[in-house]
């Protein structure tokens, strides 16, 4: 497979791609109030495969809305591929999810009763591209994961890896800024689970910036760079062997 | 998306739960149906009330004795304010510019019987040969009797279709003879078929020349009604004037708020039957839209239903970048497209239900009802949806991608 189709290729940007500062996140109010995020400061550059972790209630959840622009920040700044979004309303942020960032879930979020292609085509759907150009650039992001030949195929009629395969295509089909995935192995066996990942490291090299929110070491230790969250602050922060060796 | 794709994907989310859709969609065509076809049947009794009065011919003015003014204080004796025989001839020789003919009638209900059968109280019309020439009380077969025969008081008459086959069930009644309450009369015609307008039979009816049915049965005192007819549909109001102002000079009635009869106009009749019909046709659109507004409440809903079960699809939608509005859209086309199918269907259940006879009233499909049904039952879609797309629409994204 290749990952190296013109079209799905990421926009460069100067500088880091996604840059947090004192970014807090606060639920509720007075007594109730829930500080999930409590000043976090960070800075992902252009092409690197971040793994978040940390044990429930720590914020991870928390930072994967904030980084994929679902939820908006109590306070501190977020940029994201050069733009503030914390500030932006809610239809500019669906716009930045639809154009900057490609999600991907534990339970993979296909939409039912809709072909693999369809899935993949949603994107562009709400980014406005016509249908021909559509179907073209999902058919090849489909077949970028192999799963060119199953295109008609409904979610339900996919395994577990084929359906998080379908989910990547529909997360790259856009050429986004972030790839975010949320547990992405959560929901798959191991012979899926290393079929994903090793997808991942493919995107790694072919200069993607990844995201992974992940509880598991064996996902963690695929990235480049490991932080640790715990009680909505950054614990710790190092890169991986496999950074080393490259 | 085009407006194809936006109908197509809205069609496949209905499909979705095809047995809920139908049964909201039968709501809706249910609805659809029967706005157009209970306005369909109000406008077809309007019609039938329309050329019911129409046949009796919109160039008459029926007159009327009204009931008499008992010890009024009148400079006349009672017996000149009557109208007789007399009184019609001087009326229609009166020269009166638009009036071409004065009918008088008298009538009575009477024994009517053939050799073998009777019938008991048929009504027994005496008037004049114009009498024919009004409306559609035409002769069908034989001949009527003449102005000779009134001269005469011949015992010739010409019977209605219903009496004609009652009283001579095996052969035809033209030259037999009847006999009406003892006096036997010839019959010299058959009326042709007169369609009903109320709840007598006009086919049921023996008319005979004025001056026998008076020298027979009723006396010379008051005719029961004049017909009068104008020179034209548009001067019967001038006729009417002519007539009342005559009328009232023969009858030396000085204070016209006591004339001694009335003056129907056959238009003005027409005007106060449409009337009538139209606000029928009100009620039973009124009745029917509420039956509409029912199905209506039905998408409302539904629809809730629809984007509860599909909160997470929502938030799917909304994290790979649609916007509140394309949310909107997308439950709002599916409402509109479930409504446009109801009213679809609606529309063909009305046409084929207007091939029948409702209640005696053949319908008669209003040319904008179909329109104007399916546009509304569109804007209902649109309408009912609104709070449910809302809804959707207003998701936020995290809460509803944790939905389960």
């Amino acid at each position: 497979m290749t990952f190296l189709d013109s079209d799905t290729r990421p926009r460069t940007a100067d500088g880091p791609v996604l840059k947090l500062s004192n970014v807090h996140q606060v639920y509720g109010t007075g007594d109730a109030a829930v500080h999930a995020l409590r000043g976090i400061d960070l800075e992902v550059a252009q092409g690197d495969y971040v793994a978040i972790m940390g044990p429930s209630g720590s914020g991870k959840s928390t930072m994967m809305n904030v980084l994929g622009c679902l939820d908006v920040a109590s306070s501190g700044t977020y940029t994201l591929a050069g733009n503030d979004v914390s500030t932006l309303d809610e239809n500019a942020l669906a716009r930045i999810r639809n154009e900057q960032v490609g999600f991907i879930f534990q339970s993979f979020n296909l939409v039912p009763r809709m072909s693999a292609i369809a899935n993949v085509e949603l994107p562009l759907v709400y980014g406005r591209v016509g249908k021909a150009e559509r179907r073209r650039r999902a058919q090849e992001a489909l077949e970028m994961v192999g799963l060119g030949d199953r295109s008609e195929h409904q979610p339900q009629e996919l395994s577990g890896g084929q359906q998080q395969r379908v989910a990547i295509a529909r997360a790259l089909v856009t050429s986004p800024t972030l790839v975010l995935a949320d547990e992405p192995t959560g929901n798959l066996d191991s012979t899926s689970t290393d079929e994903i990942l090793g997808m991942f490291d493919l995107l790694a090299e072919d200069g993607r910036t990844i995201v992974v929110i992940t509880h598991e070491d064996h996902v963690a230790e695929q990235a480049h760079r490991v932080l640790t969250i715990s009680d909505g602050l950054i614990v710790t922060d190092r890169t991986t062997a496999r950074k080393a060796r490259r | 998306m085009s407006f194809i794709e936006i109908l197509l994907s809205a069609f496949k989310g209905l499909t979705a739960n095809k047995l809920r859709s139908a049964l909201t969609l039968l709501g809706v065509m249910i609805g659809v149906a029967s706005v157009i076809l209970l306005l369909a049947v109000g406008n077809g009794s309007a019609q039938q009330v329309d050329s019911a009065i129409s046949k009796l011919g919109t160039n008459t003015l029926t007159v009327r004795p009204t009931a008499a003014q008992g010890g009024s204080s009148s400079s006349g004796s009672s017996s000149t304010k009557v109208i007789t025989r007399d009184v019609a001839n001087q009326l229609g020789s009166a020269g009166l510019g638009h009036v071409s003919a004065v009918i008088p009638q008298v009538t009575s209900s009477l024994n009517v019987a053939s050799s073998t059968i009777s019938e008991t109280a048929i009504s027994v019309i005496g008037t004049t040969p114009g009498y024919f020439s009004v409306g559609t009380n035409t002769v069908g077969s034989g001949a009527a009797f003449t102005q000779a025969d009134v001269t005469s008081s011949a015992k010739v008459a010409v019977i209605g279709q219903t009496i004609a086959t009652e009283l001579f069930p095996r052969s035809s009644a033209l030259g037999q003879s009847i006999s009406v309450s003892g006096t036997t009369f010839t019959v010299s015609g058959i009326l042709s078929q007169q369609s009903s307008t109320g709840f007598t039979d006009p086919n049921s009816v023996v008319i005979a020349p004025i001056s026998r049915v008076q020298d027979s049965f009723t006396g010379y005192g008051a005719v029961s009604t004049l017909t009068v007819l104008a020179k034209s549909s548009a001067g019967v109001t001038a006729a009417q004037g002519e007539v009342t102002i005559m009328l009232n000079q023969l009858l030396g009635v000085t204070d016209p708020t006591t004339e001694p009869f009335t003056i129907v106009n056959q238009s003005s009749l027409l005007a106060t039957a449409a009337t009538s019909a139209a606000s029928f046709t009100v009620l039973l659109g009124a009745v029917a839209a509420i039956s509409l507004l029912v199905g209506g409440i039905g998408v409302t809903n539904v629809m809730l239903v629809t984007v509860t079960e599909r909160t997470r699809e929502i938030g799917i939608r909304k994290a790979l970048g649609a916007t509140r509005g394309a949310i909107l859209g997308q439950f709002l086309a599916e409402a509109a497209t479930l409504t446009l199918l109801g009213g679809v269907l609606g529309v063909a259940v009305a046409l084929i239900g207007a091939q029948f006879q409702i209640n005696g009233t053949q319908p008669v499909i209003l040319g904008y009802s179909i329109p104007l049904a399916l546009g509304v039952s569109v804007a209902i879609g649109v309408f009912f949806g609104v709070y449910p797309a809302g809804r959707a629409a207003a998701m936020r994204p995290i809460q509803a991608l944790r939905a389960v």
